[in-house]
């Protein structure tokens, strides 16, 4: 223990954790709205494209940072751009560019002379290379993507939720569209010293996934996925870190698989929770057609007789057997 | 009286097939127009057009005398788009999605004010779910969801309104309602163009009919009764919705694009 708390306080653990906050909260605001549009799979894409970018980096001895930014920006666009299209083909074009950009990277990378333990730490995340000057960039980018991403969040959700209306209504649909698209790109690169490029994605769609299960509105559900997004950022950082003493795990995958344990908490209990909201709601307050005695009753109903009362007009039924018993006098009606 | 919508020589295709051919309509302030024709007939496609989701291969289309294309009052439109459901991929509630229809509206980057809390309220009001404005809308009936894309439309006060169908699937009483809320923007001076393809409780509010029929006007006049589509101008007397006529009348007109150089169906042009 006091081990880790030793860990913590090096510098390079400071600069790591930093940028887990701010990518752990940026990740999921970007990805509420990529799932909003039924794209879940975008960040994926940007970051396979994104290894090219960190490729052309190591070759050129310029930062990866930057390049990754300018690749990943313009795959973000260009993927924008054939979904706009609707070609049917669309997705066998997507899938082209990503297989393009992850191979076009390792190869890359082979040219350059790196070795692919170089390219591992962008892949899958380091705690290591996250320099004092990448530390300033990341937490520009990331605030420029939150502030984005909730200042504009009124925008930003029409046009996710229906482009055409959007634009009947006046609303620059495309630049909307694009710059989400460059928002994630832009996201994918500040994410990638953490969670790395292969497993951003996941940061950007599992938290929405698990705040949906228990969230009925837009705004909580964006609240929630950050909160969730940073408990799993900083919390599989952590974990990388104190694992670090055993064995080498890198922070990404313990960041998602954290993220996932989350969902696999909240599942049942969202399915519960939508199932018992489903079994309380009144029913309509319709006169019952007649007044239908049921059959002699073993037992009375009442606050904890464990069938499900649900209000009806002005009185309650009970759900019993599929049928719905309501209190009459000594016995019940069927309603 | 002026012109609100003015289309001429108007011609629309889709994957190459001319979908719409030389439609020629103006449409005076204040004027209720119910389209109507039978499935395939190019309803949507025209309102899609007028609204500039389509573009057009010939033609001019004219909002309020100015062209199309440099029509920039957009916040004085309303359209209600024929759609299953209202719902997208993440959870979102009645009031969230209603208010989105208030964002031309309001100033930008600004929150909502209160007068666009009472538009939106209003609109609630006018569909029947403002008790339901905290649930989510995926968990609504489908035709709650069509009541509640048809609140979006109204929260925005539009001047010129579209509605695709928007009684498909909703129940009489709302119908009833609806009638009424579009008598009220009617009485503003709201224009209103509604595609239907039975007008029930909205048949008095009617001052003009236009028939499509394969792409092109077949009527345009006084309103037909209900049912009244000559079986010549593709109407379909007795058979309601997607009779069995109709759906030959649809293969024919209506080839599948599936080429995938084609546009998809939902956002292709
Ligand atoms: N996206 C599309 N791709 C291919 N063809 C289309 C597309 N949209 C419409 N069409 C074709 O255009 C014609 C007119 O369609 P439209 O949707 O305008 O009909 P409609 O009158 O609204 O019918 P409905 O009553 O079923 O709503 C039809 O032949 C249809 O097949
Ligand atoms: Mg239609």
């Amino acid at each position: 223990m006091t081990e880790l708390l030793g860990i913590l306080t090096y510098p390079f653990m400071i600069r790591a954790l930093i940028a887990a906050v701010v990518t752990g909260l940026a990740a999921p605001a970007v990805g509420t709205y990529l799932v909003q549009k039924r794209l879940s799979l975008m960040g994926d894409g940007i970051g396979h494209c994104a290894v090219t970018g960190v490729a052309i980096g190591l070759l050129t001895h310029t930062s990866p940072t930057w390049s990754a930014v300018v690749v990943a920006v313009l795959a973000a666009v260009a993927i924008e751009l054939i979904r706009e299209r609707g070609n049917t083909n669309g997705d066998l074009a997507l899938a082209l560019l990503f297989y393009g950009g992850i191979a076009g990277g390792v190869m890359i990378t082979g040219i350059a002379g790196q070795s692919a333990q170089t390219l591992q730490s962008y892949l899958f995340g380091s705690l290591l290379t996250i320099a004092p000057s990448d530390v300033v960039v990341t937490v520009a980018l990331a605030l420029t993507v939150l502030v984005a991403c909730l200042g504009l969040g009124p925008q930003l959700f029409a046009v996710s939720q229906d482009a055409e209306f959007a634009r009947v209504a006046g609303i620059r649909v495309r630049f909307y569209n694009v710059l989400i698209a460059v928002l994630a790109a832009v996201t994918v690169t500040v994410a990638m010293r953490t969670v790395g490029l292969l497993l951003v994605s996941a940061l950007m769609v599992v938290p929405v996934a698990t705040a949906q299960q228990v969230t009925r509105t837009f705004r909580t559900t964006l609240a929630a996925a950050m909160g969730l997004g940073l408990v799993a950022s900083v919390g599989g950082l952590v974990a990388a870190a104190w694992l670090s003493f055993a064995a080498d795990v890198a922070p990404g995958p313990a960041i998602v698989m954290l993220a996932l344990a989350c969902f696999v908490v909240s599942w049942p209990l969202g399915a519960w929770r939508r199932h018992r909201q489903r079994l309380r709601e009144p029913f309509a307050a319709l006169e019952p057609l007649g007044h239908d005695v049921t059959d002699a009753h073993p037992h009375t109903h009442g606050d904890d007789c464990g069938h499900p009362a649900v209000p009806h007009g002005d009185h309650v039924d009970y759900i019993h057997d599929g049928h719905r018993h309501a209190p009459h006098g000594e016995h019940y009606d069927e309603h | 009286m002026s012109t609100v919508i003015e289309a001429r020589g108007l011609s629309v295709s889709i994957g190459g097939r001319p979908v719409l051919r030389g439609i020629d309509v103006a449409i005076s302030d204040g004027e209720f127009v119910a389209l109507m024709g039978a499935n395939g007939s190019g309803k949507s496609t025209l309102v899609r057009a007028l609204t500039g989701l389509r573009p057009l291969i010939t033609g001019e289309v004219r909002l309020f005398g100015v062209p199309l294309g440099r029509f920039r009052d957009r916040q004085r439109l309303g359209f209600v788009p024929q759609r299953p459901s209202a719902a997208g991929g993440v959870p979102a509630s009645v009031w969230e999605v209603v208010s989105s229809g208030r964002l031309t509206r309001r100033p930008f980057l600004r929150p909502l004010r209160s007068i666009d809390r009472a538009a939106i309220r209003n609109a609630l009001e006018i569909v029947g779910l403002e008790d339901r404005a905290g649930d989510g809308v995926a968990t609504l009936s489908g035709g709650q969801q069509q009541r509640v894309l048809i609140a979006r439309a109204l929260a925005g006060e539009p001047e010129l309104l579209f509605l695709d169908e928007p009684t498909a699937g909703v129940d009489l009483a709302n119908q009833v309602a609806l009638a009424e809320a579009l008598r009220q923007l009617k009485d503003k001076g709201a224009t209103i163009v509604l595609v239907a393809h039975e007008l029930g409780p909205l048949a008095p509010l009617v001052d003009r009919a236009i028939v499509l029929r394969d792409g092109r006007v077949a009527y345009d006049g006084p309103p037909l009764g209900d049912h009244a589509v000559p079986e010549t101008l593709g109407g379909e007397p007795h058979t309601h919705h997607h009779g069995h006529e109709l759906l030959q009348a649809r293969r024919q007109h209506a080839p599948q694009v599936t080429s995938p150089l084609d546009s998809r169906p939902e956002e292709g042009r």
